[in-house]
């Protein structure tokens, strides 16, 4: 195990300044995500047009995997459809989880990054936190989601 | 082997014991971990086995595996022996005055439950209280909780001060004409804050309320003595305490535990059964039914002999001087916070440092071969009390030693490193 692997200096980066980070008063979807064992919470903002997320921003605390998570995946997904985005998520799932994953590292990009998440099995699930809540928030889910 | 306590057994009261040498009575200790020997800092969630305790339990079925109570043969007269060993060894390791009031449960959480729905429960209503602190582990909140919407009873909760101390007088405020019991720590897992838990006792002798104290964290660091304390229940867990996991106990006064009713129904907790009628078994068979854990509790017997050998002062003295210079170590790394800085304090160290999660501080560490637990530690609202999601927190067991608070202060700096 390489914690070189697991603090990239992206990551790093991402916690130490999040993009995206704040309110969006006029969204018109959102969502919590806990994740209770380690105390994170994230909000997640979107604003869809036409099927496609034309804004998103998130807020909440947590560890630097789950900050730099929620913040290089608001970057990705400004101009994705609905439809694209789940599928991503799909993807960003095996890339965290899967044993021997096939990461599609040219349309990844920067959430590349994250892939040394998957030798650290108790961490998936910061790293995920911000998925499942953006997911929560497509779904106009109005309870909370939580990784427990 | 178990050789190292037994020659402290002989040398005992005469010196102080060799804590270095102990450290080699348990096996897990002597390993690497992610190509650094490991450095176990977190005795609070459960502590590591000696030598003596993984044999006696190996012993067990190995060569006496047998139920106990019920037959004749020499295996089952051995198992039920060694089983009722361990209960007095428990008995006179807590100054308990009969085994008839010791009850083994799984651990601290179900001997606190046990309490709470099989002496609590029938007794309060509406109107009644029950009194808690605000530094309360999970096990010693929920049970009471449960127990207030089963009868319409009503939770006070002592709250802490900056210092994360419970604020006495808040405590002494709250224990009225209403309460019906008082359930307070020892020794607060998540800060380490020894609860004044004389005056505590005291404070509900006066009113004539009974009192629970949670020991989970008290017994591996000081010697308790239930008839000093002159608490009514006490609840402790054998895998803290260098046992085995899955065993614990309930201490209680034979005077309530008789005039309560059975927890659980099954074998054992019984004398006499027809489809008529039941006749529950004596003290403390009346709380134990079903096949124990016999392997635990005979494990948890050699603990105690461990623990005998070196001697309780010795190791709380010992302790005391190790978590002081963890003290003053802490308080050298830039950026970090104590949280809870409590006048009295066995085990337990909880922090934060700025700008670094506590979880990342414990992924960092561990690649160190530190081992820390970081989260709520099973205490939420002692975390909401100071405004925080978790902190990291370093546990001391006797076997540690100033090299592992070397080791930790170093694993540190590396995480403002990885961070910087
Ligand atoms: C203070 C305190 N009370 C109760 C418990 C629960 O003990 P167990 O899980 O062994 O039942 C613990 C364990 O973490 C504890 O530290």
């Amino acid at each position: 195990m390489d914690l070189n692997d697991l603090y990239r200096d992206v990551i790093v980066d991402h916690n130490k300044s999040p993009r995206n980070f704040g309110d969006l008063t006029d969204a018109d979807h959102s969502a919590q995500g806990f994740n209770p064992l380690c105390g994170d919470e994230l909000t997640v903002y979107l604003n869809i047009k036409d099927d496609q997320i034309t804004d998103v921003r998130f807020k909440g605390q947590g560890c630097a995997i789950s900050i730099a998570s929620a913040s290089l995946m608001t970057e990705k997904l400004k101009g994705l459809s609905v439809e694209d985005t789940r599928q991503l998520f799909g993807k960003v799932h095996s890339m965290l989880t899967a044993d021997a994953p096939d990461i599609p590292v040219d349309e990844m990009g920067k959430l590349a990054a994250l892939q040394g998440v998957r030798a650290y099995p108790s961490r998936v699930k910061c790293a995920s936190l911000c998925w499942h809540t953006v997911i929560a928030a497509l779904d106009k889910r109005a309870t909370p989601v939580s990784t427990e | 082997m178990s050789s190292t306590a037994t020659e402290i057994a002989a040398s005992e009261h005469s010196e102080a014991p060799d804590f270095g040498r102990l450290r080699a009575d348990f096996p897990t200790l002597n390993q690497r971990v992610n190509g650094h020997p490991l450095c176990y800092l977190d005795n609070a969630a459960t502590t590591q086995k000696p030598e003596s305790v993984i044999s006696a339990v190996a012993n067990y079925y190995r060569k006496n595996n047998a139920n106990v109570h019920r037959g004749v043969h020499t295996l089952s007269e051995r198992a039920t022996a060694d089983y009722e060993g361990a209960r007095e060894k428990l008995r006179q390791f807590i100054g308990a005055e009969s085994t008839r009031e010791i009850v083994f449960t799984r651990g601290t959480t179900e001997a606190i439950n046990l309490v709470a729905q099989a002496y609590l429960r029938p007794l309060v209503s509406s109107g009644d209280e029950v009194l808690i602190t605000g530094l309360e582990h999970h096990s010693n909140i929920v049970p009471w909780q449960m127990v207030c919407e089963q009868t319409g009873a009503s939770l006070k909760v002592a709250a802490l001060d900056e210092n994360g101390e419970v604020r006495l007088d808040e405590f002494h405020r709250l224990l009225s004409d209403k309460t019906r019991f008082v359930a307070v720590s020892h020794v607060s897992n998540a800060l380490g804050t020894v609860n004044p838990v004389g005056e505590m006792i005291e404070a509900a002798k006066t009113r004539g309320v009974p009192i629970l104290l949670d020991g989970a964290q008290a017994l591996p660091h000081m010697h308790v003595d239930v008839r000093d304390l002159d608490c009514d229940f006490y609840a402790l867990s054998s895998h803290k305490m260098f046992g085995p996991t899955g065993i614990g106990a309930l201490y209680g006064k034979a005077s309530l535990l008789e005039a309560m009713p059975p927890y659980q129904g099954g074998g054992d907790m019984i004398s006499m059964v027809s489809f008529e009628e039941t006749r529950y078994n004596d003290l403390p068979y009346k709380f134990e039914a079903g096949t124990p854990n016999i392997a635990g509790a005979i494990g948890l017997g050699a603990a105690i002999d461990y623990l005998n050998a070196i001697g309780m002062t010795q190791i709380l003295n010992h302790e005391k001087a190790m978590v002081a210079a963890a003290l003053d170590g802490l308080s050298t790394i830039p950026g970090l916070r104590l949280i809870g800085r409590p006048r009295e304090r066995a085990g337990a160290i909880s922090f934060v440092i700025d700008g670094i999660h506590p979880h990342d501080i414990g992924t960092i560490v561990d690649a160190d071969g530190v081992a820390i637990r970081t989260g709520h530690h099973c205490a939420m609202p002692v975390m909401q009390h100071f405004g925080l999601p978790a902190t990291a927190r370093a546990s001391f067991a006797f076997y540690n030693n100033e090299a592992d608070i070397e080791r930790l202060l170093r694993a540190l700096e590396h995480c403002r490193n990885v961070f910087a």
